[in-house]
């Protein structure tokens, strides 16, 4: 028996492989009998016999090799450079809310640099009574610490299916999204530290990397809950996630979360940068296009069953997704089975915190039926995720960002699951 | 109103979105020093606002993209393989695949002027001179049909220079214009009459092989 069975195949090899051995491919109701004795029982195995790893093995645990396959993924065809570029969380494969460091999708424009904490420095200036520079002690030795939940989404999560399904696997349609437990403090000690000017209305953070990643943010955001933050999940930031120092910007756009953040500029007015205009602004039908959509609406994702992730035995199953919204916390989540037709609510687990990823289950029994799951979700401002429709019918096909219409997975009587569009 | 009242509200507005009462300061940081500051804002707004001293023209910024930019960028900022375009595009963004470029999408030209500065050529950034990026973005323009041949850009004419779609950008009125999707009632029993299938990734089908590419990757 190899002790390392290869990571899960694309959804085309399992498919011919489900269709190649069906019948035996899917178990019927709960445990089938046995009638000969179930030899990992009654052998002794290696690992019951010979120890194991010494607490010196491994200082920085990782995951089980027979997790392997649990990895970020890219879409090769999506950019021209590696360094400017995206791999995808695998939700698909992940539970809870918490999104372990190592599996944080990563979006950066200039590639992750390697910086040196003793040699970063962040800088406040622009619109403040007195510029100021901090090092990564200083920043450490400031009073009102804090630690907060909140997701990360990139704005063009989902982008590639506005014109339709494209991908098979929500690590690549609902992928480009994360929730960690930041450690830091509120950006509006620092402000206050260096004191706003009166005409303050603006700022804009910026980055150390060789993008030099700008983005203006209103005031009002950056006094109400933005955070300076060095720690992800109880450890430091990760490189590819902004090490030594980040901005976060609860419930807005992941690209104005300024990673290897260095300086943040007051102004009475935004910059127009290119991440505002070229970028991260949504084309519309008529050929304009709207900025500073900042709040990402709320939106909800079934990550198993999905196409990475099909079902594998008819009876007892559970249905699992995320929710999650840039106004607040999520109040409902509704799952259909038939494309929309009838729905369930389902039952929200877990810490149910505002704009952070909230944990949906929906418990039921498989009969083998064609199944048509969707999930829709609901936060406290009574914002009900639309359908693809809908969105379409104010959006047009072209704005790429903000995309939170209702996913619709087709799981078939064999099991897999594919990304699908209904009527 | 009396003009003290009047000040006196304008300055308390103010206040509150300026933070309001002088907050307690930890003491924390170091005053920065100006040629600190003069080092990194090098940022560029559209109303000019953080210009350098300066000044290139298109037939300058052409040899320079030439030798720059083109490889990535193509001869003409038609973008070379899947490396963005920098040009042309014009009336294609009711279309079906809408060209985004500095003519024909980008609302302000100093955005291009400050990208530039900060960021390009990709790899290897802030390597050009003030007056380089000056006389490259006076070029693309030019690509752009938004100047003449013999324009020179600088500082002091720089806001003259308009892009086309400028008005097309207007802030997020989400909350209005998909006003329906907070006020509609989310229906629960025989939503619609039927659900057909009307699209299938499996038949674009671009999804990545599988798992042994994505262990590939570095
Ligand atoms: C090695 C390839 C390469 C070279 C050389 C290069 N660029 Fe770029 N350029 C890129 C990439 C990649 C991006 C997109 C970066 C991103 O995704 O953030 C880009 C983006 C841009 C953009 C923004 C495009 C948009 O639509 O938002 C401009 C403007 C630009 N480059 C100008 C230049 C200029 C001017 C030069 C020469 C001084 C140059 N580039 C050299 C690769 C290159």
């Amino acid at each position: 028996m190899p002790d390392n069975p290869p990571p899960p195949a694309s959804s085309r090899r399992r498919f011919l492989a489900a269709a190649a051995g069906a019948g035996t491919a899917l178990v019927a109701g709960g445990a089938r009998a046995r009638t000969t004795p179930d030899p990992h029982i009654t052998e002794i195995q290696d690992w019951n016999r010979y120890l194991g790893d010494g607490v010196a093995a491994h200082p920085y645990g990782k995951p089980s090799k027979f997790e392997r396959h649990v990895i970020r993924r890219d879409v090769e065809w999506l950019t021209a450079s590696r360094e400017s570029s995206v791999n995808f969380t695998p939700i698909h494969a992940l539970d809870g809310i918490i999104t372990p460091n190592g599996l944080c999708f990563e979006r950066h424009h200039g590639g992750a640099p390697e910086i040196d904490p003793s040699k970063h420095r962040l800088m406040i200036n622009g619109l403040v009574e007195k510029p100021l520079v901090f090092t990564m002690e200083d920043l450490k030795r400031f009073p009102g610490r804090m630690n907060r939940v909140y997701f990360l989404e990139c704005a063009a999560n989902g982008g590639m299916e506005w014109r339709g399904a494209q991908l098979n696997g929500c690590q690549f349609t609902h992928g480009m999204i994360h929730n960690v437990l930041y450690t830091g403090i509120p950006l509006k000690a620092l402000l206050d530290e260096a004191g706003l000017r009166t005409s303050a209305r603006w700022i804009m953070p910026e980055g150390a990397d060789s993008s030099a990643m700008t983005r203006s943010i209103p005031i009002e955001k950056a006094l109400k809950d933005c955070m300076v933050v060095w720690g992800m999940n109880g450890e430091a930031l990760r490189q590819e996630q902004g090490y030594p120092l980040r901005i976060v910007v609860p419930g807005w756009e992941g690209n104005m979360w300024v990673k290897w953040l260095r300086r943040i500029e007051v102004g009475d007015q935004p910059w127009h940068h290119r991440e505002e205009t070229s970028k991260y602004t949504d084309l519309l039908a008529d050929g304009r296009a709207r900025r500073f959509t900042f709040i990402m609406d709320a939106k909800s994702v079934v990550t198993s069953p999905s196409p990475q992730a099909p079902l594998v035995a008819r009876g007892p199953n559970v249905i699992s997704g995320l929710a999650w919204s840039g106004r607040g916390t999520i109040t409902r989540v509704d799952v259909s089975l038939d494309g929309g037709r009838n729905w369930t609510t389902a039952r929200l687990d877990g810490p149910v915190l505002p704009l952070s990823l909230t944990r949906f289950y929906l418990d039921f029994d498989w009969d083998g039926r064609e199944l048509l799951i969707q999930s829709r979700a609901m936060d406290e401002t009574g914002y009900v995720q639309p359908g693809k429709a809908e969105l379409r019918k104010v959006r047009g096909l072209n704005s790429i960002y903000h995309n939170n219409g209702i996913q619709t997975w087709l799981v078939r009587p064999d099991g897999e699951t594919e990304n699908v569009e209904v009527s | 109103m009396s003009r003290f009242r009047k000040a006196l509200l304008a300055a308390f507005a103010a206040a509150l979105v300026a933070s309001p009462a002088p907050a307690k300061k930890a003491g924390l940081g170091r005053p920065a020093l100006p040629e600190e500051i003069a080092a990194w804002d090098i940022d560029v707004r559209p109303d000019g606002a953080g210009l350098p001293p300066g000044r290139g023209s298109v037939k300058q910024g052409e040899a320079l993209y030439l030798a720059r930019c083109a490889s990535c960028h193509g001869e003409f900022g038609e973008g070379a393989g899947r490396w963005p375009a920098l040009a042309g595009g014009h009336g294609s963004l009711r279309g079906e695949a809408p060209e985004k470029t500095i003519g024909s999408f980008w609302p302000y030209p100093t955005t291009a002027f400050d990208y530039i500065r900060r960021a390009m050529p990709y790899g290897d950034a802030r390597s050009l001179s003030d007056d380089e990026v000056y006389a490259i973005t006076a070029f693309l323009l030019h690509q752009n049909d938004v100047v003449a041949a013999d324009f020179v850009l600088s500082k002091e004419n720089f806001t003259t220079v308009r892009l086309p779609n400028e008005a097309a950008f207007y802030g997020d009125d989400r909350e209005q214009a998909e006003r329906h999707f907070w006020t509609q009632e989310p229906c629960m029993k025989n939503c619609k009459p039927d659900a057909k299938i009307t699209g299938r990734a499996r038949v674009i089908d671009v999804t990545p092989e599988d798992g042994n590419k994505g262990l590939k990757v570095e």
